[in-house]
């Protein structure tokens, strides 16, 4: 069989993926911001020593971590009306998942973060009479995320192919948005191909940045 | 959530195909470890001849080598299982023959190999450049260092990293349900819509996932122990 992409003119992806495209960087972005500050959090806990803090931050972390994303979607989906008592969309319900889910992976690199700073760091902050606060506000936790930066954004790029699994919630994003095309186009293995071409295309481009700013950061160091 | 009315006996009950609910579970569960195991096979395999390709002294099969992992990292898996699935089937008809359960493990296996081949040449290239220098001083051929000095060591190394990636493989496997394979994550969808019984349901899937992983850690654990290399990181003595 030959294949054709040429029915992707400029309206069919206004019409159809730019949409999907939309819903699917927001998502990645809530999820990207949702989850850093859960997970600095959720990491701090897991730090403080205090065994009330520590043992619901790592049962969380590790419960997480072993589910797969497809059960935690479904999970979500489920029990959302349960709790708030009323039916939610696919939409809503995946920016939930989705940073609840992703703090649990940005906790991890979070924590190995912050144990990466050397303890004279956190003693200097002591001795020029910082608080627990205060030391993680200003010593601390700026030198992690620095430290950190190209770790949290090759996992914001693994999520960002994350979410094409609210597949199976069925929330409109860039694959359902090329495969409803495709369908309407009757050229759905076309469309599975141009959709597999734009991930690749953004991903690699991203990781590409990412490689760079690592070597920024090396030589700094 | 609370007067939530809880029935697990209805995993006793017919399905209407001649089996219980449980019964069905059950052979989920054997679907998901089977696209697993095999998935993981093709990753392997895959990925440590990769991941040795990308540290050979020669251009092009660097480029092979890292064009390959560029290639599998950088498209979501649900896209690479639909490649798998609608794409080449329909470029290559001979595939066309090939069972749903083959392409999704070839998809998963080859999305899998090149995190694979990734550890896999951190391992090499952690190891001191003495040993390639030893390999060659001692009159060995390219391929005879990598066949009895490089690899040997290299594989013990990257066990423990890959302990990891077979726990990864066995939660990735649920994005089979996308083209139907009868694994859990499906049967999961379908009995919640089918039953109603969505929290019993997710909750035992739940377990038997988290079960999996357990057993496959414990395994590679004592694997891990056994092959381990006396005097590095973690090593015995």
């Amino acid at each position: 069989m030959t294949l054709d992409l040429s029915f992707y003119s400029w309206d069919v992806i206004q019409a159809f993926v730019l949409k999907g495209f939309a819903f699917s960087v927001q998502l990645t972005i809530v999820a990207m911001i949702g989850g850093i500050v859960l997970g600095t959090m959720l990491a701090l806990m897991r730090l403080s020593g205090v065994k009330v803090l520590e043992i619901p931050a790592t049962i969380y972390v590790n419960g997480m971590r072993s589910i797969p994303l497809v059960m935690v979607i479904l999970w979500f989906f489920l029990l959302m009306p349960f709790v708030l008592g009323r039916p939610i969309g696919a939409e809503l319900s995946a920016y939930v998942t989705f940073t609840l889910f992703e703090a649990a992976y940005y906790s991890e690199i979070m924590r190995a973060g912050i144990q990466s700073i050397s303890r004279g760091q956190v003693y200097a902050g002591q001795a020029i009479g910082l608080s627990y606060g205060q030391n993680m506000r200003f010593v601390i936790l700026p030198q992690a995320f620095r430290n950190m930066l190209p770790v949290l954004l090759t996992q914001t790029i693994i999520l960002f192919q994350d979410t094409s699994l609210v597949y199976a919630i069925g929330a409109y994003d860039l694959l359902k948005g090329f495969e409803v095309a495709g369908k309407n186009y009757g050229r759905p293995i076309e469309s599975y191909l141009a959709a597999a071409i734009v991930y690749f295309v953004i991903c690699f481009a991203l990781s590409y940045v990412v490689k760079r700013l690592q070597k920024k950061i090396a030589i700094i160091r | 959530m609370r007067g939530y009315q809880w029935d697990w006996q209805f995993f006793l009950t017919d399905t209407g195909a001649g089996q219980t609910y449980l019964q069905w579970m059950l052979s989920a569960w054997g679907w998901t470890l089977s696209v697993a195991a095999c998935a993981w096979v093709v990753a392997l395999t895959f990925g440590a001849l990769i991941g040795t390709l990308r540290t050979v002294p020669n251009r092009g099969a660097q480029f092979f080598g890292n064009a390959w992992v560029e290639l599998f990292r950088n498209i979501p898996l649900l896209v690479q299982i639909f490649l798998w699935y609608h794409v080449i089937p329909a470029i290559f008809p001979v595939m066309k023959s090939l069972p749903p359960f083959l392409l999704v493990v070839l998809a998963l296996g080859l999305f899998t190999s090149a995190r694979v081949a990734e550890q896999v040449r951190a391992g090499i290239q952690s190891l001191p450049r003495g040993q390639m220098m030893a390999g060659s001083a001692m009159g060995l051929t390219l391929p005879q260092t990598y066949r009895y000095v490089i690899l040997p060591m290299a594989f013990r190394i990257v066990l423990p990293p890959l302990t990891s990636e077979a726990m990864n493989i066995i939660k990735n496997s649920a994005v089979a349900f996308a083209v139907s394979i009868a694994e859990l994550a499906l049967f999961a969808q379908q009995v919640q819509e089918e039953t109603s019984r969505g929290i019993e349901t997710y909750l035992a899937v739940t377990t038997l996932y988290i079960i999996s992983a357990l057993v496959v850690n414990r395994i590679l654990a004592y694997v891990e122990r056994s092959v381990r290399v006396p005097g590095y990181v973690g090593g015995g003595k």
